[in-house]
């Protein structure tokens, strides 16, 4: 195997070396009751060439691939990705290193991510962000649990029912166990989440709104802070496509206390779901109450500017049980990535792409309006929408699918109430003319 | 210092992001609008990002020079203890980046996406032979992450039976991560004591086992990098009084086709996908975490588990019992790809080998430094073991003095300071992929470090020398936090 090194010499000198008369007998510590017996059921080694084969041929089993137009985000976005971050991602000194234990040896990374933190904070418009959760979704409940220490005693928090349907599930599964309950805010005929009823809730620590949300419709997030803040309750938000905030004005600066969500849009490929980036970030007065790590500047013995991971003193290796999160590995080469392509984008780059995305999305929703579909929520949008066909749209879809095209997402199983309506997604690897074509199939 | 791996050569300096570019400059090809640009209403418009504008060159540059002053795997030795820095094989990467995968969606219908579920569904199979225990989910994204999945299931099993516990064993040996894990499920950490060989007792754990505690969470081989041999009577204990067994797989790299997770008695253990199925680990993640369970305890993994019904490949989320769900999708999916391809490159026989030369490694390097450095726990290890820096007290030297100087000579230090029960602990855990030439190397430069720390101590306290930055004020960066660049800047 070309993995392992060792000749059989090597492997004699050693056992020798050690007392001991066989590889076997390096595992006498172990006794027979706890040994695995018998032979496993797994097939035979790979050669490369074969290991290659095997994977091509389950590729060939996809029958949505790379070629395949797909019009649905829902939380995974296919967006272009340049081939400079692709290359300088998979450099292996990033992807080989560990956490950055050793600052000495891993200035790369350390400064990397330094930088990630600064560009994702000042797209989300917050003080700080930490160095990355698993995904969107722990990256909510991380940041609900978060707002359940900073308000102490309180045991309830309310999310938005137009949060993205498995993050919420996630949020439940973090937050029962513990004790603490989760309500839901219901939305409104516009898409929006109805905060009217807030005032009346008690033992609220947070409210979480998402902007885009699942319908891809824009929350009126500064009208949200104020009626969560003037109900006493933490005001968190979360996102899964952070492209939107090249175009529109930022949770931070409308008035979120914490901010976090799904950052794969930012170069990172779909993957069937992950790995992802859970993004992160809070006002400066919760920064010691943040889960994750963290890295900051400081300098070295000759005072040369350097980073560190620092406030550790929050993370599960020193304060153990008391710690504001038990999370260790993180997603490290993701938030790399996500520098590497806020960088190539730049400031100028993410308005222009943001743009795109938004104009393409009205365009999509415009032609499907005119070939008789109606929109199922009048709010606005930024590449997401809900629309309602006039007949069965199955047909259609099935139609689009021979044409290799992915017409939207039927949302019953997530919304029973939303049952035969579809979620459209368009980016920019989204052409007119395919916009076209779903168009003139629904008008078929 | 001439004939060892040493460091040197040619560094850039580089600035932050936000001090290079020109306004006006970008780094990616935006394609051409070819719809007609629409009204968007003024006040749902944002500011202008402030994001430094930069070209591809820009780019490329500034990564590829922060690259170079970081140390991989690739670079060389990279002995961190528990965290099994194995060599991360390329082919791999490949097979993640397969282009019909890496552009799968996670929310499509079943019936769109066989090839990555039949990939799910396999590497379930292969991770529940592999452990010996019947099922797997693939959802945690990291080792935490599964020892979190691990404790909602003990939780969820024990709401099933109409009890709530609250308490949770963890004895000293075990990983640092398990005790925030536990209370984020609310069960309060009772530690365990180890013997004075490191190992524990099953008296001890029986007078702390009661009818209030969840049951226990221990890490085998232990942080020592010791087997338990006593497991099974533990497990005994603990599970006559109600209570659930934990193993926290973290070390399974010693141990692939040697133990039998159930035989030892172990409900739930995790794997780290990371570490023992040679993943890269990215500087930080991401990682894999899958949690493995026996057939009672399968009804409350998390949800969707991936079926096979005839050819086909299904996720089933019909699981009333199950703790739900604790990713927006299937995990960490393109880490499970490369472990697949793994597990496929490597069969039963390479596998089972890993761990023998893992052992063979971590022993000789035991043997051959226990002279010169204190082993408190002097008995055959597992694949990593333990020093401490006693020895070297009377030359005032600590074991981050060690450590740093390792750096010098070419190698990534070992993890430090932990576990906590060794004093000035120096984990040592070399894989299996290092070879017997490196390894011999590895120990000449330890061995010429100790007798450095006796002649010439101020070498490693001013160590390392030859790394772009110097030892770094860490006090500073905690009391003062710079977390982000300053903005308008």
């Amino acid at each position: 195997m070309r993995y392992l090194p060792h000749t059989p010499e090597e492997i004699a000198a050693m056992l020798a070396a050690i007392g001991k008369s066989s590889l076997d007998n390096l595992f006498d510590p172990v006794p027979a009751d706890c040994r695995m017996t018998g032979a496993w059921d797994l097939p035979a080694a790979k050669s490369e060439w074969e290991l290659n084969d095997h994977l091509r041929h389950l590729a060939a089993t996809m029958r949505v691939d790379e070629h395949t137009k797909v019009l649905v985000g829902a939380g995974s976005y296919r967006h272009h990705i340049p081939e400079t971050v692709r290359s300088l991602a998979s450099r292996s000194e990033f992807l080989t290193a560990y956490t950055p234990y050793q600052p000495e040896m891993a200035q790369g990374t350390l400064q990397g991510i330094f930088e990630y933190q600064t560009l994702t904070a000042r797209l989300l418009g917050v003080d700080v962000v930490n160095a990355s959760m698993y995904d969107g979704a722990s990256a909510l409940a991380e940041a609900l649990l978060m707002g359940l220490r900073i308000a102490k005693k309180k045991k309830r928090v309310a999310v938005a029912k137009a949060i993205h349907p498995h993050y919420r599930a996630v949020v439940r599964a973090y937050l029962q166990p513990a004790g603490y309950e989760v309500v839901e805010l219901d939305f409104l005929a516009s898409g929006r989440t109805d905060l009217s009823g807030l005032a009346n809730l008690d033992d609220i620590a947070a409210v979480a709104v998402q902007s885009p949300n699942f319908f891809g419709v824009i929350e009126d997030l500064e009208a949200a802070a104020a009626t969560i803040h003037g109900a006493g309750m933490l005001f968190v938000t979360c996102f899964t496509e952070p492209l939107a905030y090249g175009l529109l004005k930022n949770p931070g600066s409308c008035g979120a206390d914490i901010v976090c969500g799904e950052g794969q849009s930012f170069g990172i490929a779909p993957s069937f779901g992950g790995p992802g980036l859970g993004m992160f970030g809070c006002k400066e007065p919760f920064t010691r109450n943040l889960p994750g790590r963290l890295v900051g500047e400081t300098k070295d013995l000759e005072g040369r500017r350097g980073y560190v991971l620092t406030l550790a003193t929050r993370e599960q290796h020193i304060r153990r049980e008391k710690a504001t999160s038990n999370i260790c590995s993180n997603q490290g080469i993701c938030a790399m990535t996500a520098g590497m392509y806020m960088a190539s984008l730049g400031g100028t780059g993410i308005r222009q792409l943001a743009r795109l995305n938004y104009d393409k999305t009205q365009y999509c929703k415009e032609t499907l309006r005119n070939a008789g579909a109606t929109m199922v929520f009048d709010g606005p949008v930024f590449n997401e929408f809900v629309v309602e066909f006039p007949t069965d749209f199955k047909p259609a879809y099935e139609r689009l699918l021979a044409k290799n095209i992915v017409a939207g997402l039927e949302l019953g199983a997530l919304y029973p109430e939303l049952a035969g309506r579809h979620l459209f997604c368009v980016t920019e690897t989204i052409d007119k003319q395919t916009m076209d074509t779903i168009a003139a199939e629904v008008g078929a | 210092m001439s004939d060892i791996l040493g460091t040197g050569g040619l560094i850039l300096n580089e600035p932050l992001l936000w001090h290079k570019g020109k306004k006006g400059r970008i780094g990616m090809s935006i394609p051409a609008s070819d719809v007609p640009s629409a009204a968007i209403d003024a006040h749902l418009l944002g500011e202008a990002v402030d994001f430094p504008d930069l070209s591809e060159v820009d780019v490329v540059r500034h990564y590829t020079r922060l690259s170079q002053w970081n140390f991989g795997v690739d670079s060389g030795m990279y002995p961190l203890g528990s965290c099994t820095m194995k060599y991360n094989p390329k082919t791999n990467e490949r097979q993640a980046a397969t282009p019909a995968i890496a552009n799968a969606h996670p929310m499509l219908a079943d019936s769109l996406c066989q090839g990555t579920l039949r990939i799910l569904f396999e590497l379930q199979q292969q991770l529940a032979t592999i452990t010996g225990l019947d099922a797997v989910s693939l959802q945690p994204a990291a080792g935490a992450h599964g020892e979190l999945t691990g404790m909602l299931i003990f939780h969820a099993w024990h709401r099933s039976r109409g009890s709530q516990r609250h308490k949770i064993l963890i004895p000293d040996t075990a990983h640092g991560t398990n005790p925030a894990s536990a209370a984020l499920c609310g069960f309060k950490a009772v530690p365990v004591k180890s013997d004075d060989q490191g190992m524990l007792d099953p008296d001890v754990v029986a007078a702390l086992m009661d009818e209030d505690t969840a049951g226990i969470m221990l890490t085998n081989p232990n942080t020592l990098g010791l087997f338990e041999e006593r497991i099974r009577e533990i497990a005994a204990v603990v599970h006559a009084k109600g209570g659930l067994v934990y193993g926290d797989g973290a070390n399974m790299n010693a141990v692939l086709g040697v133990i039998d997770a159930k035989r030892c008695g172990i409900d739930v253990l995790h794997l780290n996908l990371h570490k023992t199925f040679s993943t890269p680990h990215g500087g930080g993640g991401p990682g894999a975490g899958p949690v493995c369970v026996t057939r009672e305890l399968e009804p409350f993994l998390p949800v969707p588990q991936v079926v096979k019904e005839g050819d086909t490949y299904r996720l089933d989320s019909d699981r009333p019992q199950s703790v739900g769900r604790i990713h927006a999708f299937h995990g960490n999916f393109g880490v499970l790809v490369r472990a697949y391809s793994y597990i496929l490159s490597m069969g039963e026989a390479g596998l089972k080998k890993a761990s023998q030369l893992a052992v063979l490694n971590a022993n000789y390097i035991k043997e051959q430094l226990k002279d010169v450095l204190h082993l408190p726990y002097d008995r055959p290890c597992m694949h990593e073991c333990v020093f401490s820096d006693l020895k070297q007290q009377e030359c005032k030297i600590s074991t981050v003095d060690m450590a740093k100087r390792l750096i010098d000579y070419g190698y990534h230090p070992p993890t430090i300071y932990f576990p906590l029960i060794v004093h000035g602990a120096m984990m040592i855990e070399p894989t299996e992929t290092e070879c017997k030439d490196d390894i011999d190397q590895f120990i000449a430069a330890l061995r010429t470090i100790a007798q450095e720390a006796v002649e010439q101590p101020e070498l490693l306290r001013q160590a390392p020398q030859r790394t772009k930055v110097r030892r770094l004020d860490e006090v500073q960066a905690a009391r003062c936090p710079c977390l982000i660049g300053p903005s308008g800047d």
